[in-house]
């Protein structure tokens, strides 16, 4: 059933008590991307821990996600957020598709997919932001 | 009165189809309707039996052609009450129709400090276009408000029509609320004010629905497309009034749109013709045509009255439904069979639209959700999104029965 692969409980429960969710005062990347076809907007903000080294390869210290949309948008950011934290920036910049839809468990069908990439679109944008160090 | 669906259902080919193994259940059709054969039949009969150009050469096809087309054009001008045919423009939709009144006519008629009223609660399509316009030109922008209730106040109209109001723009029928408003009547209020003011009417979603005679609302320009009427898409059509046609400069110009040229200069067709360079959309036109047949047989207010009752009956059936908001008017003499919803829980939106539709898409439901291309009517609202289900003739109450059913299932599956 098409609705029990778009909606498992593991999505509902992120999008109930969604982690990662919130903002950073003075962050060293962030992005925020909308999906035109719905509206939905996703906001990702990263703090790196500080060391001398270069960004790439310090450890990202804290990830939250802000925004609001669909249950697929807003639960992607979330695990996502989730999962990039205690990684190395380089670790994080070839995340792929395929990446992100195992984190979410899910396989939408084509138009939901933007739902479903939003994040990792807006990650990506937000790694593209200039570092402020 | 229902019309007498069953017979009217074996006409749509696409009905019979399945959707995730379920019967489709068809209630998108504010974003477009679907086709009956007749007019499937008749597109497909223009390619194997007549086509040719239009209005070039002297052969039988091309005169088969050329009739095939203008005799969509006086269809047309019949079934909207257009009087002369030749202020039917074809165009692709109310869109471009929109745009080449703000490109020929408004480039040429408002300049710096000129005014432009509109409502709130305009489609895109009926914004936009003036948006540019009224950049480019530096003229001013003036908005008809919308109440919490989804209802135009009116009652400030006098105070914002003044003597440098070149142009109103208003919506027939919302996409969002389905509200109809009383054109005619907000027409000859304008007129009172400043008779010289042009007035545009977005009809997309009124012709498809409702009786409309343009003669009697006697706007100066209306707007409508083909597509959302049981027609081809990349059809629609632009009326002016003839004398605003002929003092007004083409919009592309090129083939078909001329009557003499030299390497110097050219001079303009004869209007409609002036206003449609190029080869046309034939077979949109005579699928236009068709589809006017087929719903001139049903007959409008028959279309009007079962959409009525439609609605009438979704209202009801929704309302029973817990935490679903409605927008709009809940009379149905004031609006058509759009209803745009959402599942709110204190206050809040508890399954964002776009979950909701997918919820209802695998029951076979073809609803829509998003923004419904009204944004400044949503953030009016105070609303980030809706869903919205709309009707036509081939729709029953059987299936806004299943709809009940499918929204609760959403609802189950995030636990409201």
């Amino acid at each position: 059933m098409i609705e029990e692969q778009l909606y498992k409980e593991m999505i509902l429960d992120v999008i109930r008590d969604p982690r990662n969710r919130g903002e950073i005062d003075n962050p060293d990347f962030e992005a925020v991307l909308e999906n035109p076809l719905c509206g939905d907007e996703v906001r990702i903000q990263i703090e790196l821990e500080n060391s001398n080294q270069k960004a790439e390869n310090r450890v990202i210290k804290k990830a939250l996600f802000s925004g609001n949309g669909c249950a697929i948008s807003q639960a992607g950011a979330s695990l996502l957020a989730q999962n990039i934290e205690g990684k190395r920036l380089d670790q994080v910049k070839n995340l792929k598709t395929s990446d992100i839809l195992k984190l979410i468990g899910i396989k939408p069908n084509p138009t939901r997919m933007g739902c479903a990439l939003l994040s990792l679109e807006t990650l990506r944008e937000a790694l593209l932001s200039s570092a402020k160090s | 009165m229902l019309l007498d669906t069953q017979k009217i259902r074996k006409d749509f080919p696409i009905l019979a189809r399945k959707i995730h193994n379920k019967p489709l259940i068809y209630f998108d059709n504010a974003a477009t309707s679907q086709k009956p054969r007749q007019v499937i039949e008749a597109v497909s009969a223009h390619y194997s039996q007549h086509n040719a150009n239009v209005h070039r050469g002297v052969h039988k096809l091309t005169e088969e052609a050329t009739e095939a087309y203008e005799v969509a054009r006086k269809k047309i001008a019949l079934f909207v009450n257009a009087g002369d045919s030749r202020q039917i423009v074809f165009v692709r939709n109310a869109t471009e129709a929109i745009n080449l009144v703000a490109y020929s006519w408004g480039r040429k008629n408002v300049g710096k400090g000129d005014e432009i009223l509109l409502t709130e609660t305009e489609h895109h399509s009926n914004l936009i276009p003036w948006q540019q316009l009224a950049k480019e030109k530096g003229a001013r922008l003036k908005f008809i408000s919308v109440n919490a209730a989804g209802e135009l106040e009116l009652n400030k109209l006098e105070g914002l029509v003044t003597e440098k109001t070149k142009l109103v723009g208003m919506v027939h029928v919302s996409n969002v609320l389905g509200t109809i408003n009383s054109v005619k009547q907000i027409i000859e209020r304008i007129r009172k004010v400043n008779p010289n003011t042009k007035i545009i009417i977005d009809g997309a979603q009124a012709v498809p629905h409702i009786p409309v005679s343009i003669q009697h609302i006697n706007p100066d320009f209306y707007a409508f497309t083909g597509h959302k009427m049981l027609g081809p898409s990349g059809i629609g059509v632009l009326y002016a009034k003839k004398e605003i046609l002929e003092n007004m400069d083409p919009f592309l110009f090129g083939g078909d749109m001329i009557l003499r040229v030299s390497l110097e200069g050219s001079s303009w067709n004869y209007i409609p013709w002036k206003f449609e360079a190029g080869t046309p959309n034939i077979e949109g036109a005579v699928g236009l045509g068709a589809a006017v047949d087929y719903l001139k047989f049903i007959g409008m207010k028959e279309v009007r009255e079962h959409e009525k009752e439609l609605t009438s009956y979704a209202l009801e059936k929704l309302r029973e439904v817990k935490n679903l908001e409605m927008y709009g008017s809940r009379d149905v003499e004031k609006r058509v069979g759009v209803i745009s919803f959402n599942i709110v829980k204190e206050g809040k939106m508890a399954i964002h639209p776009h979950d909701l539709v997918s919820i209802l898409d695998a029951e076979g439901i073809e609803a829509r959700s998003g923004r419904l291309c009204a944004e400044p009517l949503l953030s009016k609202l105070k609303i980030e999104a809706a869903a919205r289900v709309s009707f036509h003739v081939y729709n029953t109450k059987q299936e806004i029965d299943a709809l009940v059913p499918a929204i609760e299932k959403a609802k189950r599956i995030f636990k409201i």
